[in-house]
């Protein structure tokens, strides 16, 4: 069973193999390490950049101009805050040239809590990822969707914004999460695409056959049919969510759960549905509440189904606070734990209005 | 220090008194200089007349950007060159075969402006058959983004080379680090054309006090890049500057950095109120001297030259003024390309 990482690869690999990804580049992407995370190893187009963010994004734009396919990483979204403007740029070339120059780009970059990163390896970037029209966004919380989102992010002819969370780099797929092709059994796929230690000049990764298997952009996927509320998140937190259901189930609380993939464009109709249904929703994620991307749709949801509702739509988000302290009591304050979402979905469940 | 313009011609290895142009090429350049410097007249009076709102552009640059945009190898895709410009750049969209007229339309934010469709400001030029990528208004970005259409010529074995501009102040920023380090890297090096327009000013501040180093071009050295500075107010002396340049980075496939004293002849923009500067030098008269000297065009054709180019803008820019504004409900337009795209679903 591949892990996130290794589905990225893999990904990575397909694209550079047969659709056209020309460059897959960043910090200490290239040999010999292959990426902060091992995501970029044993790939053929992989090269490293200078240490230089800008350059980096920059350089992804005008080789997308130039008609190439460029992956681009930075290291940690952390990073990424100084290429915003750059970012814009990209998200808006197509429509200030009034649809002459698209902008055929990817940028992954790491993001969120879990891994102990302290104040600069646990940033959240989709609160302001989602604020640059111009993007797509997508965000996978397993190996399947890792792979399958990030195929589609390569041949998408728009840039695209992948959100690779951190704390899932070495989560392994369930059962049903198995990409096709691969060989299921850990060790042999680590022995064909994990890179070596020691001198790696000789090695070469052995990929196996795994298909075209998109996972389009703007589609939710509806982990859990439920009927007493939605709590709808995306990335890292969607396990923790479905282990909040697993928990109410036994008091007979019956969860829906959305993992949303792509945040934008987002799947209205898999929301409207959910919230047509259980008529109480709980919006997760852990970028800082003030201003949050779940703020939007509990916005929309208030606006376009307000009467659907049987309680007031909820919103459990970081603390609106300037860092995440390294302490493990300071990051379980700061982003949603699972105890607090178990606490907020049975709450829902029971309000009527 | 003083950066007088005559100290930079020095400075340069090329020679301002390399007359071995042919005079019908001469005669050409100043044409397009006496058009664009019409054309940034006009949109100035558009401006003043409440026909645009937001002038800036390049009078008193002609006599680089000519040269610059009759020299470069023209054509869409990473055969040909790429132009990563900034808002001074009509003197080389005008030698490139621009028509004048689709600057008052972006002037005039028209719908029919084919650069931006009445979206951006004037004189933020995108040329997609041509290699014009989208001029945008963040100073200096385009240092960062030049890496890329370089490194995408040299994996073709392209003989495109990408052209790079922008101004002296904007050099400050990180993007222009950025394009010397990215362009040189050892092994890597990339084909990039890097050229600084230094007016030594940024909108107000003075080049003095801002700046350690001598001269921009200084810079380039510690990248081991061929640099230059030259008096970019002699259309000859740039011909020459841009064309050895361009032959190095073409053959060589490495960068090379050209910083180019120039005059800034009616302020930054509007803001500063456009109004003509009478303490700088003005690059076509000097020019349109040396062509009476030499016998070429007399002061008769130049003048009815200029009267004539003055007559048709004028009249265009009345036609201009009554066609379509842009409507509203466009505004979602060109946000995502094939805006239906979904992957898997072809
Ligand atoms: C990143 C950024 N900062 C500030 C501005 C506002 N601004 C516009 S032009 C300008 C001065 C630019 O000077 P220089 O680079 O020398 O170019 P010049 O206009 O003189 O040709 C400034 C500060 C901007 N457009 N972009």
């Amino acid at each position: 069973m591949a892990t996130v990482v290794q589905a990225v690869r893999m990904a990575l690999h397909v694209g550079e193999d047969r659709l056209g990804v020309t460059d897959i580049f960043g910090e200490d992407i290239g040999p010999p390490l292959g990426g902060a995370f091992t995501q970029t190893q044993g790939l053929r187009t992989a090269w490293n950049s200078p240490l230089d963010e800008r350059g980096i994004i920059g350089t992804a734009i005008g080789l997308a101009l130039a008609g190439q396919k460029p992956v681009c990483e930075i290291q940690f979204c952390d990073y990424i805050f100084n290429t915003i403007d750059l970012l814009k740029i990209a998200g808006n070339t197509l429509w200030s040239s009034n649809g002459q120059w698209n902008v055929p780009m990817v940028c992954i970059t790491p993001v969120g809590s879990g891994i102990r990163g302290s104040i600069y390896h646990s940033h959240s970037f989709d609160a302001t990822a989602t604020h640059i029209p111009g993007w797509k966004v997508v965000m996978p919380s397993n190996p399947l969707d890792a792979y399958g989102l990030m195929l589609s992010a390569i041949v998408d002819p728009n840039p695209v914004m992948y959100l690779l969370p951190k704390a899932l780099m070495r989560t392994r797929a369930l059962p049903e999460e198995l990409i096709p092709g691969e060989p299921g059994d850990d060790k042999a796929l680590s022995k064909m695409i994990d890179a070596p230690l020691g001198d790696r000049t000789q090695w070469r990764a052995e990929w196996p056959d795994t298909p075209n298997l998109f996972v389009p952009i703007g589609k939710a996927n509806v982990l859990r049919q439920g009927e007493h509320v939605t709590v709808i998140s995306c990335g890292r937190l969607v396990r923790e969510a479905m282990r909040a259901s697993d928990e109410l189930r036994a008091e007979g609380v019956s969860v829906e759960v959305i993992d949303l993939r792509s945040l934008y464009p987002y799947d209205w109709d898999a929301i409207k549905s959910s919230v047509r249904k259980t008529h109480r929703v709980l919006v997760v994620n852990e970028d800082t509440e003030i201003t949050n991307f779940g703020e939007h749709l509990i916005r929309r949801i208030v606006e376009e189904l307000f009467y659907e509702l049987y309680a007031p739509p909820r919103l459990l988000a970081g603390a609106f606070v300037p860092g995440i302290g390294l302490a493990d009591n300071l990051e379980h304050a700061s982003v949603p734990q699972r105890s607090q979402m178990v606490t907020l979905l049975r709450e829902l469940a029971s309000h009527e209005p | 220090m003083s950066m007088t313009t005559t100290e930079a011609t020095t400075h340069g290895a090329v020679g301002a008194d390399d007359t071995s142009i042919a005079p019908e090429l001469l005669l050409q350049m100043h044409a397009h200089m006496v058009t664009a410097r019409v054309l940034e007249e006009r949109l100035i009076t558009m401006y003043r007349q409440g026909d645009g709102y937001f002038w800036i552009g390049g009078p008193g640059e002609e006599a680089f950007n000519v040269p610059l945009g009759m020299l470069v190898h023209k054509g869409e895709g990473i055969a040909y060159d790429y132009l990563h410009l900034h808002y001074r750049s009509s003197g080389t969209l005008v030698a490139l075969g621009a028509d004048p007229v689709d600057s008052l339309r972006q002037m005039k934010n028209t719908a029919t402006d084919p650069y931006s469709g009445g979206r951006n400001f004037g004189s933020h030029y995108s040329v997609k058959r041509w290699n014009v990528v989208p001029v945008s208004s963040p100073i200096e970005v385009q240092y960062s983004m030049c890496t890329g259409t370089a490194i995408a010529q040299k994996r073709a074995g392209s003989k495109g080379i990408t052209i790079v501009q922008g101004g002296d102040a904007g050099t400050a920023e990180g993007d222009f680090a950025t394009c010397l380090v990215w362009s040189s890297r050892k092994g890597h090096e990339s084909p990039v054309l890097i050229i600084v327009t230094n007016n030594r000013y940024g909108i107000s501040t003075p080049w003095e006090g801002q700046h350690g180093e001598e001269r921009v071009s200084d810079r380039g050295k510690a990248f081991g890049m061929p640099t230059v500075t030259i008096d970019g107010n002699d259309p000859e002396t740039s011909y020459h500057a841009i064309k050895k340049a361009m032959d190095y980075v073409r053959t060589e496939k490495k960068p090379y950095l050209l910083e180019v004293m120039v005059s800034r002849l009616h302020g930054h923009s509007s803001a500063s109120g456009a109004n003509f500067v009478t303490n700088e030098r003005d690059c076509l008269k000097d020019f349109e001297a040396k062509l009476e000297a030499r016998g070429l065009r007399t002061r008769k054709e130049m003048d009815e030259m200029r009267a004539k180019v003055t007559q048709e803008l004028l009249e265009a820019s009345k036609r201009v003024r009554e066609e379509p504004q842009p409507e509203g409900s466009t505004i979602y337009d060109h946000i995502f390309a094939d805006k239906n795209y979904v992957a898997g679903e072809r």
